[in-house]
């Protein structure tokens, strides 16, 4: 049994089927590459993953149990599924410790000088322990990013969903917020990754999903769906990113 | 066939030697009209605020102000209107000089100094502006052998009743600051029904519109009419028993209440979804997510419009007079019958301007350090 199974699910806006009769497994510890063109469902995929977003149909599992349809906790499930996304989303607000300790001490109920004293653990293993009292506007993006998958780490998740967390970035900023997820990776952190960051999908992922009109349309180990896509939409898709030199 | 353009393809390449010219106009001329509009309109608004000056200083002489202090300060206001003359020979100075490059035959210089000049002319026209409407309010004072002066400031009458109409404007403060503070938990209130979520919130969202629509449409004076004389008379238990001040407070309340709900709702709309997102994807409950992610951001935004909502309370305080409260309005209006007389009412207006400018600075102040914490603004 897969870690997590999605099992034929389909989600629309209206007429549009964004997720159409999509199926596919992550198995524990595995970190598994989204790669498809804009507008494939990547990101609703991801949000429907953790409740952001109701199916329509399909369910999904983790561990065997049911987290979609009625009677789901999804503030429990949440707690569990960490994501991170494509604009940071950090709370203006508030400091870097305060974004990171709000959750632990309000949903886990931590006490505050126990979720602090794991968040500066968190952001000192990151670099950014001398940021903590620093509001976010005062950070840079590639901080901004960093902090943002420190605020979910805090929560201890079973799962990290990451949405494009590289596509609101400079190119010399997308390194650092790399690093974090490659070295989450080496821990055995199981990961979903939207990304359109080809050649990084290609060295951190165990399995590579290649999503289009809302299905999965080839999937495969990385060195398969890079080296020699089978199918012909794949192979295309992959061709065009090549042509833009983003590999 | 050469194609005949302002810029034919030869001269754009430069073909014949001569590159092409940038063409923002030749040689300018001295704005010498301008310059001769803004001196005769200076002259005669100057000619009129020195007569003013005068009339007024005649006119306290006459009303029993004779003193170096009057005079005095008479002298410091023409001096003060004379002043307009500094901007004037400046645009004068820089006219002549756009005269003498034009002679020496230099663009650029010319340019410079006429642009300087009409500057100078426009700075002078905006402030012989303000000293124009400043003498006609003046003259306004003085009309009708300084009628006007007498109704609204009759300085004894202001001194003399300042102690009473303060006392009584005591009772607007006390009104509207309580009012303020339970508005501020109502309105919140009101807001957040608004926006109950699903189903279950329906009904509770209609119940929160229909009153915001109700309360927003009836006239606060009519509120306050009814509250005030209609529930003594229903002799609900409890009700009944308030005071007169606890009803006007409640009928405030619940007309300030529904435009606050409103700005509350705005501010939390305006923030942005992915906020609430983020939220609740660290697995946050919706009340949860409001107080501690939206709420205070939403605050933020509306601080200005918050403000607005207060002063126009803190000014709507003397409809309670309707209901036979002693507040400073109704105090001036007795003081106004007894002496036929409304100095006592303009006391009334400078009161409520004190009290509302400090605000407005204090909270300009308060976004602007809030703003500078949080984005690293040098203030």
């Amino acid at each position: 049994m897969a870690f997590i199974e999605i099992c034929d699910i389909s989600k629309s806006y209206g007429d549009n089927a964004v997720i159409n009769r999509l199926t596919m497994s992550v198995d524990e510890h595995q970190v598994v590459s989204i790669i498809g063109p804009s507008g494939s469902g990547k990101s609703t995929l991801l949000r429907c993953i953790n409740g952001l977003e109701a199916i329509d149909r399909g369910e999904i599992r983790i561990r065997g149990d049911r987290i979609t349809g009625s009677g789901v906790d999804v503030n429990a499930l949440r707690r569990d599924i960490g994501i991170v996304f494509q604009s940071y989303n950090l709370f203006p607000h508030m400091t870097v410790l305060g974004n990171v300790t709000l959750a632990p001490i309000k949903v886990l109920k931590l006490s505050r000088e126990a979720a602090e004293q794991q968040a500066m653990v968190l952001l000192a293993r990151f670099g950014l322990a001398a940021k903590a009292g620093e509001y976010p506007d005062r950070l840079s993006g590639g901080q901004q990013q960093r902090v943002a998958i420190v605020r979910a780490l805090a929560m201890d998740p079973m799962v990290l969903l990451l949405d494009e967390v590289t596509s609101a970035l400079d190119p010399e900023l997308v390194s650092e917020v790399l690093g974090i997820v490659r070295s989450l990776a080496e821990e055995g952190m199981t990961m979903l990754l939207a990304t359109h960051e080809m050649g990084f999908a290609r060295e951190v992922s165990t399995k590579v999903c290649f999503l289009c009109d809302g299905s999965v349309y080839e999937e495969g180990p990385p060195e398969q769906i890079f080296g020699d896509p089978a199918r012909d939409r794949t192979r295309a898709f992959l061709r065009s990113i090549r042509d833009a030199k983003r590999i | 066939m050469e194609r005949i353009s302002r810029h034919t393809p030869r001269e754009v390449a430069g073909e014949s030697g001569s590159a092409r010219r940038l063409n923002i106009g030749g040689i300018p001329t001295a704005p010498t009209a301008m310059f001769l509009v803004v001196l005769s309109i200076v002259v005669v608004v100057e000619a009129g605020s020195l007569y003013t000056i005068r009339e007024l200083w005649a006119a306290l002489r006459l009303a029993g102000f004779e003193s170096w202090f009057v005079a005095g300060a008479s002298a410091l206001l023409a001096l003060a209107s004379v002043l307009i003359a500094l901007p004037l020979t400046s645009a004068f100075m820089r006219w002549r000089d756009v005269r003498r490059a034009i002679a020496r035959n230099d663009v650029v210089a010319a340019r410079i100094a006429r642009s300087d000049a009409l500057n100078r002319c426009w700075i002078t026209l905006g402030y012989i502006f303000a000293q124009f409407i400043a003498a006609l309010a003046c003259q306004f004072l003085l009309a009708n052998n300084q009628a006007v002066a007498k109704t609204f400031f009759l300085v004894p009458l202001m001194v003399e009743s300042f102690p009473l109409v303060l006392k009584a404007f005591w009772v607007n403060v006390e009104i509207f600051t309580v009012t303020e503070i339970l508005v501020l938990i109502w309105g919140l209130i009101v807001a957040l029904a608004m926006l109950a979520p699903g189903t279950a919130g329906k009904p509770l969202r209609v119940i929160a519109a229909t009153y915001v629509d109700v309360f927003r449409a009836i006239p606060a004076v009519l509120v306050i009419y009814l509250v005030g004389f209609g529930v003594p008379l229903t002799g609900v238990p409890i009700l009944k028993d308030f005071s007169l001040t606890a009803f006007v407070i409640i009928a405030l309340t619940l007309t300030v209440g529904a435009y606050v709900a409103e700005i509350y709702r705005a501010g939390i709309q305006s923030i942005h979804w992915s906020q609430a997102a983020a939220a609740r994807s660290l697995g946050l409950s919706h009340l949860q997510t409001l107080r501690f992610v939206i709420v205070p951001q939403g605050v933020r935004q509306i601080i200005p419009p918050l403000l607005n909502a207060f002063i126009a309370l803190q000014k709507d305080t003397a409809l309670v007079s309707v209901v036979g409260v002693i507040d400073s309005f109704n105090q001036s209006m007795l003081i106004a019958t007894n002496h036929y007389n409304l100095s006592a009412v303009t006391t009334v207006a400078v009161l409520f301007i004190a009290i509302s400018i400090p605000q407005s600075r204090f909270v300009e102040r308060m976004m602007q350090r809030d703003r500078a914490r949080l984005r690293g603004v040098v203030v």
